[in-house]
């Protein structure tokens, strides 16, 4: 296996609306942003790829038009993948694993305000027995958060108390969307939006953009003092048959984590991937995280999430904080789908 | 695999063939900063491209620019009239189509930009245009002009001499050696670099 390291990381403010900005110019800061913290342009990448979807902008390969923001010419090496960025970075990751290339630049970008959001998301159900129904994302995820309260594994104060924690986090963020400080029994106050679920147990809707720069071996040492090792990444994904899983439990992220060796070592920092309150202790059970273990100091996607764009977002924070000399070991966590339904998982490390 | 049994109720059931699952959504399409500033100077009867850092001129502008992947914040209005690149006669009329056929559809490459709008040709006979013609854009009458491309109900001959030695924009992105050179793909020692200017014809420059 090659060293292979995130050396770079920029996002932009997230936000409810970007209605100023196309995708190209929302993106371009992000792209911009990460190269310039390294001092490289597109001449200096080995290997470009992107995450985002067309369902958000409506509009047939909307990403061949977001490929202005990089400077594709000369021609670049260049790939898309209709997932969250995390998976961009991944096919990124086997590229620098084969040898060919030593830099990489990942970005993923959504515009998530241009449809209602819940059901342009119906569109990734089963689309024969599922989809015709128009099943909205907040209503699964309240089936999920229902399941885990049934199952016994969760409380409503629970859930209200990691909404607390995450939102008061994202006080620190500065590319937060949501931020607020507020005791969690305060929170249960509220009357449910789709029960068991409250608004504060669900996500923002965010337009944003995040980039990425990848480096392998040397090329990441001579350009960053501390780069943020990727350790292991694997992923996995379960049924889009809701009702053939077990939805109190993520058996994917389970896995993932113990082909990454999430538990080779302690864990100083995670960032998960976790839109609905309930699903953040799904994951920490299932990534088998410590109580010490600081989850979330973003703010999570409680505090922005960006479709395609939250999970690679995770491996970025992750990464800042090792490259800061804050963390040593970190997880990053992105999932994609109803319920948890694809996961994956990201192990990071600093050196010395 | 074991075998599949339907059960006893369902044995005298018409099978299922097929389904057809409905679907719409609504979005609401906002054009960004450099669209829209190009729509609303239509809606003025001006046409208004976007300048690179480089030299290039793109109507109608997306705020990017391709070669450099930079921001293209300087404004610069182009003429209303230009070239026929490239053209199709259209023969078939389709679905959602108001036009009468044979019409023309074409990519008109403007004086002063460097990006070629699509349009269609009128007031000519379909098999009379040809790439190189000289165009005008005919707008709609004043109280009909809104911040749409349809503002400009077609473009029609001038009556100027063709442009023998048109360009087609893009194609030889900087080299000017067209993008195939005696059947050859570019390759690095021939394709300009728009952020170091390094190589093309001549090479390093």
């Amino acid at each position: 296996m090659r060293d292979v390291a995130v050396i770079s990381v920029a996002q932009t403010r997230h936000r409810r609306r970007v209605r100023e900005l196309n995708e190209v110019e929302m993106l371009m800061p992000a792209v911009h942003g990460a190269l310039d913290q390294v001092g490289m342009t597109i001449d200096d990448i080995g290997f470009t790829c992107s995450g985002s979807t067309d369902y958000l902008a409506g509009v047939g390969f909307s990403f061949v038009s977001t490929l202005d923001a990089v400077g594709p010419w000369p021609p670049i090496q260049e790939s898309h993948v209709e997932m969250d960025g995390a998976w961009a970075l991944y096919e990124a990751w086997v590229k620098l694993q084969l040898g060919e290339v030593d830099t990489a630049l990942v970005y993923s970008y959504a515009k998530s305000s241009p449809g209602d959001l819940p059901m342009v998301l119906t569109r990734q159900l089963d689309p024969v027995t599922v989809a015709p129904l128009w099943a909205d994302s907040i209503s699964l995820a309240a089936l999920q958060a229902q399941a885990l309260i049934d199952a016994g594994k969760a409380t409503e104060a629970q859930m209200a108390e990691v909404a607390a924690r995450s939102r008061a986090a994202a006080l620190g963020n500065p590319h937060a969307q949501l931020a607020w400080d507020r005791p969690a029994a305060e929170l249960l106050e509220a009357e449910p939006l789709v029960g068991p679920l409250r608004r504060h147990d669900c996500p923002p809707i965010s337009d944003g953009a995040a980039a990425v720069v990848l480096a392998a071996g040397d090329a990441a040492r001579e350009r960053v003092e501390r780069p943020a090792w990727i350790r292991g990444i694997d992923h996995r994904i379960e049924s889009i048959h809701l009702g053939l899983r077990d939805l109190t439990v993520s058996e994917s992220t389970r896995l993932a984590a113990q082909r990454a060796g999430v538990a080779d070592g302690p864990v100083d920092v995670a960032e998960l991937h976790a839109p609905f309150t309930h699903q953040e202790l799904i994951l920490r059970h299932a990534l088998g995280l410590a109580d010490d273990v600081a989850v979330n100091p973003s703010g999570g996607a409680l505090a922005a999430n960006p479709m395609m764009t939250a999970g690679l977002i995770r491996i970025g924070e992750v990464a800042t904080r090792i490259a800061a000399g804050e963390a040593d070991r970190g997880v990053a966590h992105a999932t994609s789908g109803p319920c948890l339904q694809q996961n994956l998982v990201c192990v990071l490390e600093g050196e010395g | 695999m074991a075998e599949v049994t339907l059960p006893p109720s369902l044995r005298d059931v018409e099978p299922v063939r097929s389904v057809r699952t409905p679907a719409r959504l609504d979005y609401q399409f906002t054009a960004g900063d450099a669209t829209s500033r190009f729509l609303r100077n239509v809606a003025r009867k001006r046409i208004v491209g976007q300048r690179a850092p480089g030299g290039r001129v793109y109507v109608p502008p997306r705020g990017a620019d391709p070669e450099l992947g930079q921001p293209t914040p300087e404004e610069v209005e182009v003429a209303q009239v230009g070239t026929v690149t490239s053209f199709c006669v259209v023969n078939l009329q389709f679905y959602g189509s108001v036009m009468e056929i044979p019409y023309v559809s074409a990519l008109i490459l403007l004086d002063g930009a460097d990006l070629s709008i699509m349009h269609l040709i009128q007031e000519v006979p379909a098999d009379e245009v040809r790439i190189g013609m000289r165009v005008e854009a005919v707008w709609r009458a004043d109280a009909e002009v809104e911040p749409t491309l349809e503002s400009i109900t077609w473009f029609r001959p001038t009556g100027e001499p063709d442009d023998a030695d048109v360009r087609i924009p893009g194609e030889d992105h900087g080299t000017g050696l067209g993008s195939w050179v005696g059947g050859v793909a570019p390759t690095a020692a021939l394709v300009r670099n728009p952020r170091t200017g390094q190589g093309g014809p001549g090479g390093a420059t």
